[in-house]
């Protein structure tokens, strides 16, 4: 006797059906509580982290950047400053030395001005007194010519010589 | 754990051959039915069978093959030996019996007019008959017009035996078997395992708070991910995150009860290829969908946008029915995939029996042997593929439903307003 004594288990069970829809809840509740939302939590958070560690990073490399550029310009500005600096200085200094040259010229001419003032008072002053002198002079000439006899006429040229030699320019 | 998982894993395609191969005698214990006078019992029907007590009962391959596929009351590990199981059964007469499967001595002792057959808790069908029996000589079942009907026979008399209420025949059925059969308690076992590793994962979130994945976490955090980036957000969009323990708990609940119909040793329960477990399953899904259902959902079911009025009442039954036919495909797409895994691996399997003819062959049974086994072990390497697999399109398909129900249609929405504002 030989034919298929057991069926094909395709009777859906009601015990197994029961079983398994109050395990399934089980599963559902107890997991979906203590397993797959703590997890899914855990794994948002993490993924948020990085989000936001990624956009910090990315920030800072921003920062970093915008400071040196802020850097650059102030660099670029003192540089530009200095050379400011030193190019006022030059021509500060030049003007100092362009108005000291002036001046001193100034100084010059006004001094070598009053030395020639001085100069020609001085020969003024001096002429003056030669004239003074050799008025003088010709009048003690003049004197002792008239005292002497004028014996000869050779004795009188010596004696004349003899005056102007004895006159003594100083 | 995940060390333990490897070697489980590792051994499935070794072990597997071995899974439950002991031929049945149901007259290993030479038990006397204690009543002589078989007049006194009533619906006595005398037994015509060819078989008698204390006989071996050769089965035919096909019968071992569909019994190993199916759910029993206890776990049958080799030869006679059996884990036994609690049964809580429940008949509108006799009220609750709770009692273990090895209470029934191999199907040779009733129990409140019930009886083991083949690991099968089923009942006298005759109430006076269960009344009156306390052992029987054996069981038989014979297809009688296309109806297998299971008999239990004492003393040369035969008492029709009902099979426990299924959902067919849920209305009629006189009792309910709640047993914690075969299959429940590898499911228990499954869920068992499902907490421990997934509540070792979740735990491992808390107290490695801000730092890298771990162990155990790092193998199930891309399965988790993938899940929820690759299956979840297509398919829902953005309100998954109501849904995403439902999906989760559907995938690891039925990957993992796929892997472990996969270990022979735990009496091979084949649990997702069980039509009841499948079933409540896309019940599930059924509900989910149908709960959270917005106006458009309802509207492209019984008034299609979109097209023609005509249409629209052809459209209408064909989506109706679709609401069942979606959960239904569900629950035959998983039961059949696993269930042929199963009849694959232990027909292969048979096949040391079937060309050794019953041990009169040595060499066919080398050769079947050879060939069936490894034929088994790669078709055990593709059930490990389907177990994955089936879980996943279970877990997809359900998201996909849910999707439909709770996606807004933004452009129906614009096209219903400038209807409005031309009228």
């Amino acid at each position: 006797m030989l034919f298929l004594a057991v069926e094909f288990p395709i009777t859906p069970e009601v015990g197994i059906f029961f079983w398994t829809t109050i395990i399934f809840l089980a599963v559902w509740f107890f997991l979906g509580r203590f397993a797959f939302k703590p997890i899914q939590d855990a794994l948002k958070k993490r993924e948020n982290d990085i989000q936001t560690a990624l956009d910090e990073a990315k920030k800072a490399r921003q920062e970093m950047a915008n400071l040196k550029s802020e850097n650059q310009a102030l660099l670029a500005k003192a540089q530009e400053e200095r050379a400011l600096i030193l190019k006022e200085a030059k021509e500060a200094k030049d003007s100092i030395i362009a108005t000291a040259n002036e001046r001193a010229k100034l100084e010059y001419k006004e001094m070598m001005d009053k030395a020639k003032e001085d100069i020609q008072n001085q020969k003024m002053a001096a002429i003056t007194d030669l004239k003074n002198q050799v008025g003088q002079m010709s009048i003690e000439i003049a004197e002792k010519l008239l005292q002497r006899e004028l014996s000869a006429k050779k004795d009188q040229e010596q004696f004349v010589v003899s005056l102007v030699d004895n006159i003594k320019l100083n | 754990m995940s060390n333990f998982i490897r070697t489980v894993l590792l051994l499935v395609p070794f072990v597997f051959p071995t899974w439950g191969f002991a031929q049945h005698d149901n007259h290993a214990n030479e038990q006397h039915a204690e009543i002589s006078d078989t007049s006194s019992v009533a619906c006595a029907v005398p037994y015509h069978g060819e078989h008698h007590e204390g006989e071996k009962h050769e089965m035919p391959y096909t019968d071992e093959v569909m019994l190993h596929i199916s759910d029993a009351n206890e776990i049958h590990l080799f030869g006679d030996v059996h884990i036994p199981l609690p049964c809580i059964l429940y008949s509108k007469k006799e009220g609750l019996t709770f009692v273990l499967s090895s209470a029934f001595e191999h199907g040779h002792k009733v129990i409140n007019g019930y009886v083991l057959d083949h690991g099968d808790v089923k009942r006298i069908q005759c109430e006076e008959a269960a009344k009156q029996l306390e052992h029987i000589d054996f069981t038989e079942t014979r297809v009688e017009d296309g109806v297998y009907n299971s008999y239990a026979i004492a003393h040369h008399s035969e008492y029709l035996l009902e099979k426990p209420a299924s959902l067919l025949n849920i209305g009629s059925a006189t009792w309910f078997d709640f047993s914690l059969s075969k299959n429940i308690a590898s499911m228990l076992l499954a869920t068992v395992l499902l907490f421990i590793i997934l509540g070792t994962v979740a735990k491992g979130y808390k107290t490695r708070d801000g730092q890298a994945p771990k162990g155990m976490q790092s193998f199930f955090e891309p399965i988790f991910t993938f899940m929820r980036d690759e299956v979840l957000i297509p398919s829902i969009g953005p309100k998954y995150e109501r849904y995403m323990p439902f999906v989760m708990s559907l995938f690891f609940f039925v990957l993992f009860s796929n892997l472990l119909g996969l270990i022979p040793f735990l009496g091979g329960a084949n649990i997702t290829g069980n039509v009841a477990t499948t079933m409540a399953l896309a019940v599930m899904t059924f509900l989910v969908v149908n709960l959270s259902g917005n106006k458009h959902y309802w509207q492209h079911i019984f008034w299609m946008p979109g097209t023609p009025v005509w249409v629209r009442f052809l459209l209408a039954p064909i989506e109706f029915l679709g609401i069942f036919i979606k959960p239904f495909t569900l629950l035959i797409r998983l039961f059949a995939n696993i269930t042929a895994g199963h009849i694959l691996v232990l027909v292969l399997v048979g096949l040391i029996f079937i060309l050794g003819k019953n041990g009169e062959s040595i060499g066919g049974a080398v050769g079947g042997g050879v060939i069936g086994l490894l034929f088994a072990f790669f078709i055990n390497i593709l059930e490990l593929f389907v177990s994955f697999l089936q879980a996943f399109i279970f877990a997809l398909l359900s998201s996909l439903y849910i999707g439909s129900a709770v996606v807004d249609h933004h452009h129906d929405d614009h096209h219903e307003h400038e209807v409005a504002h031309s009228h």
